[in-house]
């Protein structure tokens, strides 16, 4: 046992201990660490009594409080949806001309598409919902399954080759992958495509062997014209619109290899009302982007 | 190093080591059509590599008794050295995924381990592991033979704690590259490197006790508390959160015995306890000797150090379930974890406290010797993440934290702060000591190590800070109509300036880490001077004959 | 109490005991009772298991350490609950060896991801994320899809975690092999034992859509679109979904 000295410079006694030289005051515990302790101590022991917090075997203290994270939650949630009522309960009441007339609605419809856009729909057709390669740009004026409030209401609801029951669906078959038609008459067929938008770009010959070609096999999709056809899915080939590229190659792969686009259905994920404000919010985007 | 065992030993040694090679064939040859094939590989390579290193030496002189008369440093050596080669690996990869994040393109390869995903365990395992598991080694092994007076009870069994160690630390982090893992955080090493590391463990911790029993002090010190709870706690949750049943022995592919929630649970009983025992406890036993040595107090408080000790021992092993906050964990157990968050609080600062009155009376020498800084500084960030780390456990404030940047944070104030900063200040104390050199080499490179250190945290962590409570902010806004006002993506790109900051700040810190090993380097390439105690320093030998090892 | 610990701090063996049982008490009460109080994990009667693909695309995404950008655990918070969909419950997670709900989101959640996107939507962000998702920083992984899928050691994976107590049948451990490669391959004789072995609302699809090979591509991204799909409990819970969002 070593001998107990007082430190000059704070006065209190050792605990006679050392250890290569390091050696320990006795100081007394100050008191707002008792304080302090305490306090947390007592904290503790109250929210004990309040909330959920001991185990017993095969169930647990429930706290005075009944409190339930569950319930709070589904309070919040209804809380929020009461807060925003006096407006969603128009949106789900009103029809789309009625909505679109009335500007604070519509404001509401802006503020809530770009969170709502943004979480579900941008990841395929881009933040500001001008697509990209395979996914269609909603804010031009083409649109493959109507662009009227109703018919784009009705594709998020259903999807476009989804699997909801009133799927739209469309299918661009597979020419040449599935050897439908030979390889010659796909170029040509291309070329006349290509040449429909760009007029006077391909070679005249293959022009018009394509011209056959898509008489033959595309018009009844596409329509004679190669304008769309409405209910097909079908898109107009004549503009300048591509959900896959306008470039000869890129049409000819579409030929090649078909296409069909997925769209999911929004029916489970997302509320009619929030459809609706989709809807609103995506035809608006077309509207003040032109 | 093998010249100073005896010969026994370096029979016994050589005999482990073609062991640890066979294991290392077998896993080789049984699992060649498994990931476990390449881990073979690298415990076979381990092997041979030990059995060289031990047959050069195999027939050198058996040592003198003389050696028995002062305390058995060359594995602390060894541990030190080891701890800044991580310490540089560990954080180069942070880094580099902390600029993946700024710019994700700068992935470089279309190749399975250059991505974040991948390279991100590497970071936290060869830190925390590596260099935070290395620099605790080594200086427990360097205390508690000053605090017992008594040299290390044989010359083998450290050297097979640290071997044994950094491999299990090569496996995981190979592993991870290779693509096995666990993907339980901070537990990522597969089923057989758990194996291993118990195994490791235990022998360390019959180590510890070994020396602890030959001790000639009565009294065992505060230090050495830690260290004990370190060992026995760590080797407690390692053994549980890994239970773990094997696809096959030869697979490296196994499967949690837990699943869903209980999983979750014991995960975070783990991991907050890993923050506990490995990060906080370990590193307070670090503080406890090497603050006071170099600041030349006693310790102020006997007593403080009686209630933070057991203060922290109890609380923290109720708290892992604050990392589960509204989540699927029932509530009961929440309230637990948040109500013991908070009177954890308590005990931490009362160890943070106690180190800081300890340098009342030696503050002129804070001012003047960055090593001492180190340590000084590593107490008030103790003291800072802790205290953070309690308000992030309160479930209000967790809503907005949980998930978010602050928690990186929270983590990065704590670890580049505390634990960092007090391994730096031991190492540079440590360091002249056991190559018996009078000083560091350059302790104007110390000093610009503490200064690129102190930058560093300060830049990472503000960084981080603003960009999780943005984070947490733009989550959860609500616009005038009453809908939330940001998408996710939205809250992405509010996250680059940030990103920027924090991967600078870590660079900063990396260059200061380059420095200290620079500077080491050099000290230990100087030649001895004459063995005489730096002025004002308490002299290192001791004041009665050690007690003698094997 | 110092006095006392005075004469403890003499005794090594009696320090650690007192370690031991001071740090066990905690994880003891917390532990334990998640294992004897039946309302921790909800009945979900109908809750199916992963088929053996989707459980070699679990593994992927473990592999991968998607779980340290993504959280798979919806919190009982309402902003959580309108972006993401209804809160997570413990069920959904029960047959997770280990649960993978993440502590970071450096990425959005994906507990409820599954059937979110289109797997072509799915294949293309994983190929190159940036290419779909311009403002992202998640990484790309093309090379899933020129990786084809291990999958003769399924059926050990299976039997691992049967033993482990997930209501794997011995017919499902036995076809594993044969059913991971019939999901991907709709047209194949070995797809027909898919439905029937794990459900009707299994899906069957080329998920890479390249129905010759069974990439790891196929793999992740079956589990991807399963991911909340396991059991729909969660949507019958009494928690009110938003109404805009
Ligand atoms: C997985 C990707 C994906 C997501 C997510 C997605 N879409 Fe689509 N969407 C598509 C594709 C692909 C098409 C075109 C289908 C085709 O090629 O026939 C499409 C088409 C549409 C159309 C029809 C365009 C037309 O010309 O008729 C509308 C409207 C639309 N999407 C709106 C939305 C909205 C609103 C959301 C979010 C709730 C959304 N989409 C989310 C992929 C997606
Ligand atoms: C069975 C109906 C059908 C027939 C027949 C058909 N198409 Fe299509 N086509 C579609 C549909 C539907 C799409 C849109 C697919 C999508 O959006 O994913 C499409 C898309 C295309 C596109 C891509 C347009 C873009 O915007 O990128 C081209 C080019 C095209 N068709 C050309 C042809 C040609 C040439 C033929 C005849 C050889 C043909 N189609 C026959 C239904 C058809
Ligand atoms: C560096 C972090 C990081 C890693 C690692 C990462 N992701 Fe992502 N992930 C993101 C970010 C950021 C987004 C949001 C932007 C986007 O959609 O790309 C995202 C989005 C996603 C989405 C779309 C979620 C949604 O609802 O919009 C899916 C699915 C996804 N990741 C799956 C994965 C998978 C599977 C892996 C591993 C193979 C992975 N991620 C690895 C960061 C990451
Ligand atoms: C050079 C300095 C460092 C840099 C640049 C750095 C960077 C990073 C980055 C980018 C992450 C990932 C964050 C995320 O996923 O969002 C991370 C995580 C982490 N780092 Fe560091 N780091 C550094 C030093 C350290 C040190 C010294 C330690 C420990 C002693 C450490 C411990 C950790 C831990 C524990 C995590 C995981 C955090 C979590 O999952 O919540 N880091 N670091
Ligand atoms: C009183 C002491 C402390 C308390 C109460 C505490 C509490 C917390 C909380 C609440 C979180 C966030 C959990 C989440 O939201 O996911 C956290 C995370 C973390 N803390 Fe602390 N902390 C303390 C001290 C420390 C110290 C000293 C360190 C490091 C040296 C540290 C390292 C970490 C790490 C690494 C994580 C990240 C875990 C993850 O991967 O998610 N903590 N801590
Ligand atoms: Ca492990
Ligand atoms: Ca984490
Ligand atoms: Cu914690």
């Amino acid at each position: 046992m070593g001998v107990i000295e007082r430190d000059p410079h704070t006065g209190h006694g050792t605990t006679g201990h050392e250890w290569n030289g390091i050696k320990e005051l006795n100081t007394r515990v100050p008191w707002p660490i008792w304080m302090f302790l305490t306090l947390a101590v007592a904290f503790a022991l109250v929210w004990w009594v309040l909330m959920p917090a001991f185990p017993l075997g095969t169930t647990y203290t429930r706290g005075l409080l009944g409190a339930d994270v569950k319930q709070d939650v589904a309070n919040g949630l209804q809380l929020a949806a009461d807060n925003r009522a006096d407006w969603t309960r128009k949106i789900a009441g009103e029809d789309f001309a009625t909505i679109q007339a009335d500007p604070a609605l519509m404001r509401d419809v802006r503020e809530t598409g770009h969170a709502l856009f943004g979480d579900n729909c941008a990841a395929c057709h881009g933040v500001t919902a001008t697509g990209g390669p395979g996914y269609p740009n909603l804010t031009d004026s083409r649109w493959l399954w109507g662009g009227s409030p109703d018919e784009v209401f009705e594709t998020i609801r259903v999807g476009i080759n989804s699997d909801h029951p009133d799927t739209h669906f469309s299918q661009m078959p597979a020419w040449g992958r599935d050897a439908m038609i030979d390889r010659d008459s796909i170029r040509a067929v291309a070329t006349y495509v290509h040449d429909l938008s760009h007029p006077g770009t391909g070679a005249t010959d293959l022009v018009a062997t394509g011209r056959q070609v898509f008489a033959d096999n595309c018009a009844a999709c596409h329509g004679e014209d190669a304008r769309g056809a409405p209910g097909t899915g079908a898109p107009d080939l004549t503009d300048a619109f591509w959900l896959y590229g306008g470039d000869e190659a890129s049409i000819y792969t579409s030929i090649y290899n078909g296409r069909q686009g997925h769209m999911p259905t929004w029916e489970a994920r997302l509320s009619a009302t929030d459809r609706k404000i989709l809807a609103l919010y995506v035809l608006d985007l077309g509207r003040s982007g032109q | 190093m093998v010249s100073t065992m005896t010969v026994g030993e370096r029979q016994m040694a050589l005999g482990l080591c073609v062991l640890v090679a066979l294991c290392g064939l077998f896993m080789a040859v049984a699992g060649r059509n498994d990931l476990m094939g390449p881990q073979g590989v690298v415990v076979l390579l381990a092997g041979i590599l030990g059995a060289i290193v031990v047959l050069r030496r195999l027939d050198a002189p058996e040592p003198g008794p003389e050696r028995l008369a002062s305390y058995y440093d060359e594995p602390i050596k060894f541990g030190i050295v080891a701890a800044m080669v991580w310490a540089i690996i560990g954080m180069l990869v942070g880094d580099w995924v902390a600029w993946l994040l700024a710019f994700p393109r700068l992935t470089f390869a279309d190749v399975p381990w250059a991505s974040f995903g991948r390279l991100r365990p590497i970071h936290t395992t060869g830190i925390i592991f590596g260099f935070g598991g290395n620099a605790l080694i080594a200086t427990s092994m360097h205390v508690m033979q000053r605090t017992s007076r008594a040299r290390l009870p044989d010359q083998l069994s450290p050297w097979f704690v640290l071997a044994g160690y950094n491999l299990f630390c090569v496996l995981a982090v190979s592993g991870y590259l290779i693509g096995v893992t666990q993907s339980k955080e901070y537990a990522e090493p597969e089923w057989y490197a758990d194996i291993w590391l118990v195994i490791v463990w235990v022998t360390y911790f019959i180590l510890y006790l070994r020396t602890l029993a030959r001790r000639r002090e009565p009294h065992i010190y505060v230090a050495n508390w830690y260290f004990l709870a370190f060992i026995l706690v760590v080797a407690m949750l390692h053994i549980v959160n890994n239970l773990a049943l094997p696809v096959s022995l030869s697979s490296a592919k196994s499967y949690s015995l837990f699943s869903g929630v209980q999983d979750a649970m014991v995960q975070w009983w783990y991991g907050h306890n890993a923050v506990a025992f490995f990060l906080t406890a370990g590193f307070l036993g670090m503080l406890y000797y090497y603050l006071p040595k170099r600041a030349g107090r006693p310790i102020y408080s006997y007593r403080m150090s009686i209630i933070g000790f057991w203060g922290i021992t109890f609380f923290y092993v109720w708290v892992g379930s604050h990392h589960l906050h509204y989540t699927a964990l029932p509530q009961w157990v929440q309230t637990l974890g948040m109500t013991f968050s908070v009177m954890l609080l308590v005990p931490s600062w009362i160890a943070a406290a106690n180190a800081l009155l300890t340098l009342n009376g030696a503050w002129h020498k804070v001012r003047d010797d960055a090593t001492l800084r180190f340590m000084m500084v590593a107490a008030v960030f103790y003291g800072l993440s802790t205290f953070e780390g309690s308000f992030l456990a309160i479930q209000p404030v967790n809503a907005l934290s949980h998930y978010t940047d602050w928690t990186i944070a929270h983590v990065h104030a704590g670890t580049l702060g505390w634990n960092a900063m007090i391994i730096f200040g031991a190492i540079y104390y440590l360091v002249p000591q056991l190559w018996k050199r009078p000083s560091m080499y350059s302790p104007r490179l110390v000093e610009v190590h503490f200064w690129f250190a102190i930058a560093g945290t300060v830049i990472y962590v503000f960084a981080m800070w603003n960009s999780g409570i943005t984070q947490g902010l733009m989550w959860r806004t609500y616009n005038d109509s009453g809908t939330l006002a940001y998408s996710f993506v939205d809250s992405l790109l509010a996250m680059h300036p940030y990103y920027i900051a924090r991967a600078f700040g870590g660079l900063l810190f990396l260059i200061g880490t380059a420095v200290g090993c620079y500077n080491i380097w050099m000290t230990t390439r100087t030649a001895p001077a004459a063995r005489i105690a730096p002025a004002g320093q308490v002299p290192d030998m001791p004041s009665a004959p050690v007690v003698a090892g094997e | 109490m110092f006095n006392s610990h005075y004469q403890l701090e003499r005794y090594s063996i009696g320090l650690a005991v007192a370690i031991i049982v001071v740090a066990s008490i905690g994880g003891l009460v917390e532990i334990g009772p998640l294992f004897t109080i039946q309302q921790t994990v909800e009945a979900a009667p109908g809750m199916r298991v992963y088929t053996p693909l989707e459980l070699a695309g679990r593994n992927i995404y473990m592999r991968e350490g998607c779980y340290a950008c993504h959280s798979q655990m919806i919190r009982t918070l309402s902003d959580e609950v309108e972006r993401y969909g209804p809160y997570s419950l413990a069920v959904e997670s029960q047959y997770d060896h280990p649960m993978l709900w993440g502590s970071k989101r450096t990425g959005p959640d994906l507990a409820r991801v599954g059937d979110k996107y289109s797997d072509q939507w799915q294949v293309a962000h994983l190929t190159d994320p940036r290419a779909v998702v311009p403002e992202s920083i998640m990484p790309g992984y093309a090379f899933l899809e020129r990786t084809s899928l291990r999958t003769d050691d399924l059926p050990s994976n299976l039997a691992a975690l049967k033993a482990l107590g997930v209501p794997y049948s011995d017919e499902m451990v036995h076809n594993a092999t044969t059913d991971a490669y019939g999901q991907s391959a709709p047209d194949s004789t070995e797809a027909q034992g898919v439905k029937a072995r794990y459900g009707d609302a299994t899906a069957v699809r080329s998920f890479d859509g390249n129905a010759g090979v069974v990439t790891e591509m196929d793999a992740l991204v079956a589990y991807l679109q399963v991911l909340g799909k396991l059991t729909d409990v969660a949507h019958a819970e009494p928690q009110l979904q938003g109404d805009a969002q």
